[in-house]
């Protein structure tokens, strides 16, 4: 089984001469830790994002013009609207998060930026949880943007308030953020990237899409039977899952 | 090379199948509600088997590539994943077919049904994924970490569509089904195991094949046409 080798003149010298120090060892000064490592990627994504507005321009209009389509494909039937309004509301969101998340990673592939982050070095740590986070972040904006339209446009009333919902949009979003962030590293790496990360995302997020539509459901149409708590559970559990296996499995995706 | 012992288990499988279908579709009792409907569990049962053991023969191969950087791993991943995903697709066809007269209908939305719906297109997209990814290197890595988050989904998909609707009945252990009807299963599951290990090593050879064309540097490329020729 032949594996790959090294050219002759490469493979003999792996190690590094050690630097000539003055006396005592010389030893690689402590950069920032992972916290302020994340910080400055959240900020530099945020940043990106302000001057540019890229994720705006493609996912908006696109996540309105996807409920409008769901409703006229379902006739004006405001009944039936109403009842399916969570489901909807949530195709939406995944759809639009499939141009937001490639977007998030397209802006380290051009000029190989990416290239650059990991000779900094920034731990594979602090871009995934930095990233994964914006990600959430600008997912839950556009849930409460989508929000008024979805009460406008299906006729539906939040019959337990705005809080609960909130909370739902926010565990959806970071849900879909964390397998959605490095499925984005894979896919924009890779051939026919546009068609490979939904492929990739979409089954395994069914867990956390039925969790949230469910909850959404819910608080939309009540829920006498106290079946929220579960549903949000699970959304949780899903959440700290993949957050954690996740940010343990990035390395090895940006990793030459 | 595929060997003599490759076929061997092919060999062996096929016969087993030949023994246990017969036992299963004509020798054994018909069930007492269903009839004759039931026997198709012979083919249903160890394919929906062998779909989570191919699966989990990935998951093992893909966390020793990511330990151990082996490309066997690899290949191994690569077979057992296209198996697994092949008697997943024998698992829903059979099973469709079944709900029909029994159900009523070819689809419900039943926790089983949809958790290996949902396996069958996730891995898929893992077969689509090493299409697409033409580095070695890469494609083993990410392959590995898309296998491992996949299975990692099969509980929570599970759990979630339980709650979520319930229609499938409870599993039968062999304390509830007649021994003249769980020995042809037992029989036809072995069948299906040593057919199963046979495609995965046929097809890991030709995984092995191909990656040494890949890994090859250009004189042992040559090497390698000149035996592929002869």
């Amino acid at each position: 089984m032949p594996r790959l080798r090294l050219p002759p003149d490469m493979s003999e010298s792996t190690t590094i001469p050690a630097l000539p120090s003055a006396g005592h060892e010389h030893t690689r000064p402590a950069g920032p830790s992972v916290f302020k490592m994340t910080a400055s990627v959240i900020k530099k994504d945020l940043l990106i994002e302000w001057r540019g507005r890229a994720r705006v321009n493609s996912t908006l209009f696109f996540a309105i013009l996807t409920l409008l389509l769901f409703s006229f494909a379902m006739g004006p039937q405001s009944a039936l609207l109403a009842k399916v309004a969570g489901g909807f509301f949530w195709l939406a969101l995944l759809l639009s998060s499939v141009m937001s998340l490639s977007e998030s990673m397209r802006i380290e592939s051009d000029n190989d930026a990416l290239e650059g982050l990991k000779l900094l070095p920034v731990s594979p740590v602090a871009l995934f949880v930095g990233k994964a986070i914006v990600n959430t972040l600008y997912l839950f904006a556009l849930a409460m943007v989508l929000l008024p339209m979805v009460a406008a446009v299906y006729g539906v009333s939040f019959s337990m308030g705005v809080a609960p919902l909130a909370l739902v949009m926010f565990l959806g979003s970071a849900a879909i953020s964390a397998p959605g962030t490095l499925y984005a590293a894979i896919a924009v790496q890779a051939r026919a990237r546009d068609v490979l990360l939904p492929m990739l995302l979409f089954p395994v997020v069914v867990p956390a899409l039925l969790g949230a539509v469910k909850s959404t459901g819910l608080i939309i149409e009540g829920d006498p039977m106290g079946q929220l708590g579960g549903w949000i559970t699970l959304l949780v559990a899903f959440c700290v899952s993949y957050w954690v296996l996740c940010t343990l499995l990035f390395g090895r995706v940006i990793e030459d | 090379m595929i060997s003599k012992l490759d076929y061997g288990w092919l060999v062996l499988g096929l016969v087993l199948l030949i023994v246990g279908h017969t036992w299963g579709l004509f020798i054994a009792p018909p069930e007492r509600e269903m009839g004759e409907v039931y026997r198709i569990i012979y083919t249903h049962v160890p394919s929906a088997w062998m779909a989570l053991l191919a699966f989990t023969v990935t998951l093992v191969a893909s966390l020793v590539y990511l330990f151990r950087g082996s490309f066997k791993a690899d290949a191994v991943a690569e077979a057992s994943a296209e198996v697994g995903v092949f008697f997943n697709v024998l698992c829903l066809l059979t099973g469709s077919i079944w709900g029909k007269p029994t159900w009523g209908v070819y689809w419900t939305w039943d926790p089983r049904l949809t958790t290996a719906a949902i396996m069958c297109i996730a891995f898929a997209g893992y077969l689509a994924l090493r299409r697409f990814v033409l580095i070695p290197e890469r494609r083993a890595s990410w392959s590995a970490i898309v296998a491992i988050i996949i299975y990692a989904d099969i509980p929570l998909v599970w759990f979630s569509v339980k709650w979520w609707n319930s229609l499938h009945q409870l599993q039968s252990s062999p304390k509830t089904v007649s021994p003249e009807m769980y020995w042809p299963l037992r029989v036809a599951a072995f069948a299906f195991l040593f057919l199963m290990i046979g495609f995965i090593r046929v097809r890991y050879h030709l995984a092995t094949v191909r990656q040494s064309v890949e890994l090859a540097e250009p004189p042992e490329l040559e090497a390698v046409a000149k035996e592929s020729a002869a």
